[in-house]
């Protein structure tokens, strides 16, 4: 049995004004998988996720490919896991798309060539080679995100985590966003609120609830049990008669 | 919006958008004390001026009635100290005041609309302006207009919550500081936004340019034209040709 | 010597000195944030403040950097500022770029900086944040006013009152609008606002010479049109005289339109948002 990609035991984090964010989290991806983080707002997912590249650091071991994440070890993992953030415009920091998607290459220390080479790569991989001179303000929500995708494409990670991608995005571009995350070999991790697009992609899902993981299963089985169907959904069907 | 049609005339393709920034920048700065210490038989030489600016910008492709019309909002803005200093019996520095002012702004408009921002930053830096400088511009740049935009939704959301009506000054001092408080905070929260995607995506505290500029031989001789041009111009007309 | 050139030269180490400095104290994974901050002035200037019968104005924001991010960091956020107005929106003549740069994102900074590093951490802080916003927009308005007059451009008597009351008027408003924006931050989080930095000796030094600069500046503009004349005749003593009249005619001209943007800017309120917004 080959090692997991993620290995978290224990982990706790108290924020400066100390709230507890996280009480005790175990958790692991393995090769191949693709994990849903289900679960209210507040309830430590995306805290949880930005330990895991070591943006956030608590008690507890987190270990990604088999390294500690701390010190010295942060730049390898932060180039094994790619972190997709929920507001793009924020993640499209440079003036020009293939800056913005090359900027990972580089730090990684490869040559602007090889850098620019690898963009024009991931690019192509999301559909977005045509856009590579745009500035990003120009592009739409679902561009964005597409583009923030080939940015950590780029620098050929295993583990792809996405905190809730599919806000900002009209259901096209949610079929889209669907189709081209099942089409990545990476272990994926989504946080997401979107029960739908959540059973489309993963094979696996957690709930969390005030810090800790309350339960693993399927995203059918723990949608039913959490009702975390989209309520709206419910009362549409009474009105309209289902 | 002004910044929109800039930027899409900047990213044009003519042999004029493809000359190194470097050159485009040189032959501004000189064009600009020519232009501003001219003095002798300035209509004159203001008008051929004129002339080589409309044909730069016919090369250039951009959209030459557009381009000149755009220059001129400078004049706003001067046309205020040009009045005052013909009221105050000086006609020849009112004249001179608006001819330099336009041609000036034309032709930074020229420059702007035919090079991309940030290649003209990464231009300036390779001509020696400090790095550190040209990257915030480069910042403030790209997020202009996304904060831009966030103040006039504000902007918007307080109309239609009857701000601007008639209600006590001091109530809407209040308002105004709190919308401008609160464009601090959310440009500060997104300012830390992306420092943690920077180190999400590994940087080590350098930023690494990707494209090296190569300047080649119509460069150079876009730049000597450039420079000599203007100059040619003057000094032909002020020996009276 | 031709005054603008003067400013830009005076601007390049000037301008060296508070990126320097800026660089010790923000390493370069904080230059997005002070991009965005300087965003975020672009953005605050069109917010449309209050002053009473039926006007309003803005925030110029110089002093208010310099509270929130360090003197040396502001200025350089300023000079950004600066550098894309004239770019981009074509906001005065790009070579009067080294005299805004000097009036506004270094004295400017440091002027409105002064009184916050010396009372800022005591009971006079809003006292002292009011006087650094009026400072700010007082020192520079006065710095370009006498550079303007250094120029040799005509400036009738009234005229001068005229612009000197609009400084008074739009210095208080700074004033006012910094305090106003400083409590909202206080309540939002307690430390958007830094305590004042540690070396204030150094700083109220280059502060103290920016005030003195200011009053030069006042000196001249009082004692115009004779003082003119008299620099003047200083001035074109080593120098052939037709080339000094040449020169000055063109300078002033450039000295203008920054001046006239740097007075104007501050009440072309809603044409000027309304401009740069629209279509």
């Amino acid at each position: 049995m080959t090692a997991p990609l993620i290995e978290v035991r224990g982990l706790r984090f108290r924020y400066e004004d100390g709230a507890e964010a996280l009480r005790g989290v175990d958790f692991h991806l393995e090769a191949g998988e693709t994990v849903a983080l289900l679960g209210p707002n507040g309830s430590g997912k995306t805290t949880f996720v930005l330990h895991l590249n070591g943006l956030l650091s608590g008690e507890g071991s987190v270990t990604v490919c088999g390294l500690p994440v701390e010190g010295r070890n942060l730049a390898a993992v932060r180039r094994k896991i790619g972190l997709v953030f929920q507001d793009a415009e924020s993640q499209l920091f440079m003036p020009t798309v293939l800056e913005d998607v090359a900027f990972g290459p580089l730090n990684a220390g490869a040559s602007p060539e090889e850098a620019a080479r690898r963009a024009h790569a991931a690019l192509d991989t999301v559909g977005m080679a045509a856009a590579a001179g745009k500035a990003p303000y120009h592009l739409s929500a679902g561009e964005k995100k597409r583009v923030a995708i080939a940015g950590i494409l780029a620098m050929d990670p295993e583990i792809l985590v996405l905190d809730e991608p599919t806000t900002f995005l009209d259901p096209p571009g949610q079929r889209a966003l669907a189709g081209l995350l099942e089409g990545l070999p990476q272990a994926k991790i989504l946080v997401t609120h979107d029960v739908p697009f959540a059973r489309a992609l993963a094979t696996r899902a957690v709930f969390f609830e005030q810090g800790r993981i309350a339960a693993e299963g399927g995203v059918a089985e723990l949608a039913r049990r959490f009702q975390w169907e989209l309520p709206v959904k419910e009362q549409a069907e009474r009105r309209c008669g289902g | 919006m002004h910044h929109v049609i800039l930027e899409r005339w900047s990213r044009g393709r003519s042999p004029l958008h493809r000359r190194d920034p470097r050159f485009k920048a040189v032959a501004l700065l000189v064009f600009l004390v020519v232009v501003a210490t001219a003095g002798q038989r300035l209509p004159l030489v203001a008008a051929v001026w004129f002339l080589l600016l409309c044909g730069t910008a016919v090369a250039a492709r951009l959209p030459l009635a557009a381009a000149a019309a755009r220059a001129g909002i400078v004049l706003s803005f001067t046309a205020v100290f040009a009045g005052i200093s013909w009221l105050a019996g000086d006609p020849a520095r009112a004249l001179s005041l608006i001819l330099k002012s336009y041609l000036s702004a034309f032709a930074v408009l020229l420059l702007v609309s035919t090079t991309p921002m940030s290649g003209l930053l990464h231009g300036l830096e390779r001509l020696g302006a400090p790095r550190f400088l040209l990257m915030v511009a480069q910042f403030l740049y790209r997020y202009l207009f996304v904060i831009s935009e966030k103040a006039q939704h504000m902007h918007r959301a307080a109309l239609s919550r009857g701000f601007g009506g008639s209600r006590r000054r001091s109530g809407r001092m209040e308002a105004a500081a709190g919308a401008v408080a609160t464009l601090f905070a959310k440009s500060y929260g997104r300012a830390e936004g992306i420092h943690r995607a920077m180190l999400a995506r590994g940087f080590n505290g350098q930023f690494q340019p990707l494209e090296p500029l190569r300047a080649g031989a119509a460069d150079w001789a876009f730049g000597a034209a450039a420079v000599l041009a203007p100059i040619a111009v003057r000094v032909a007309i002020e020996r009276g040709a | 010597m031709p005054v603008w050139a003067t400013l830009d030269a005076a601007a390049a180490p000037a301008a060296a000195v508070a990126i320097r400095r800026a660089r010790s104290t923000f390493d370069p994974a904080r230059i997005p944030a002070l991009g965005v901050m300087g965003a975020f002035v672009f953005a605050a200037q069109m917010i449309n403040f209050p002053v009473g019968a039926g006007t309003s104005s803005h925030l110029v924001g110089g002093a208010l950097l310099a509270y929130t991010l360090g003197p040396a960091a502001a200025s350089v956020v300023m000079i950004a500022v600066l550098a894309i107005q004239a770019l981009v929106f074509q906001d005065g003549g790009l070579l009067a770029l080294g005299a805004n740069i000097v009036n506004m994102a270094i004295i400017g900074v440091l002027a409105g900086y002064l009184p916050f590093a010396i009372w800022g951490s005591g009971g006079r802080r809003r006292a002292a944040i009011f006087a650094g916003g009026a400072l700010s927009v007082a020192a520079s308005a006065v710095l370009a006013l006498s550079e303007l007059l250094l120029s040799r451009v005509p400036m009738p008597r009234p005229m001068l009152a005229i612009s000197l009351a609009i400084f008074a008027a739009s210095a208080l408003i700074e004033g006012a609008i910094t305090l106003a924006v400083v409590e909202a931050l206080d309540a939002m989080q307690p430390n958007f606002v830094r305590k004042p930095a540690e070396r204030p000796l150094a700083l109220a030094a280059l502060a103290v010479t920016a005030v003195l600069l200011g009053a030069v500046g006042v000196l001249f503009a009082s004692t115009a049109p004779d003082g003119i004349e008299h620099l003047t005749r200083i001035q074109a003593a080593g120098l052939p005289e037709r080339w000094l009249g040449k020169t000055a005619a063109g300078l002033g001209g450039l000295a203008l339109i920054y001046a006239v943007c740097l007075v104007i800017g501050r009440f072309a309120v809603r044409s000027r948002a309304a401009a740069g917004r629209s279509a």
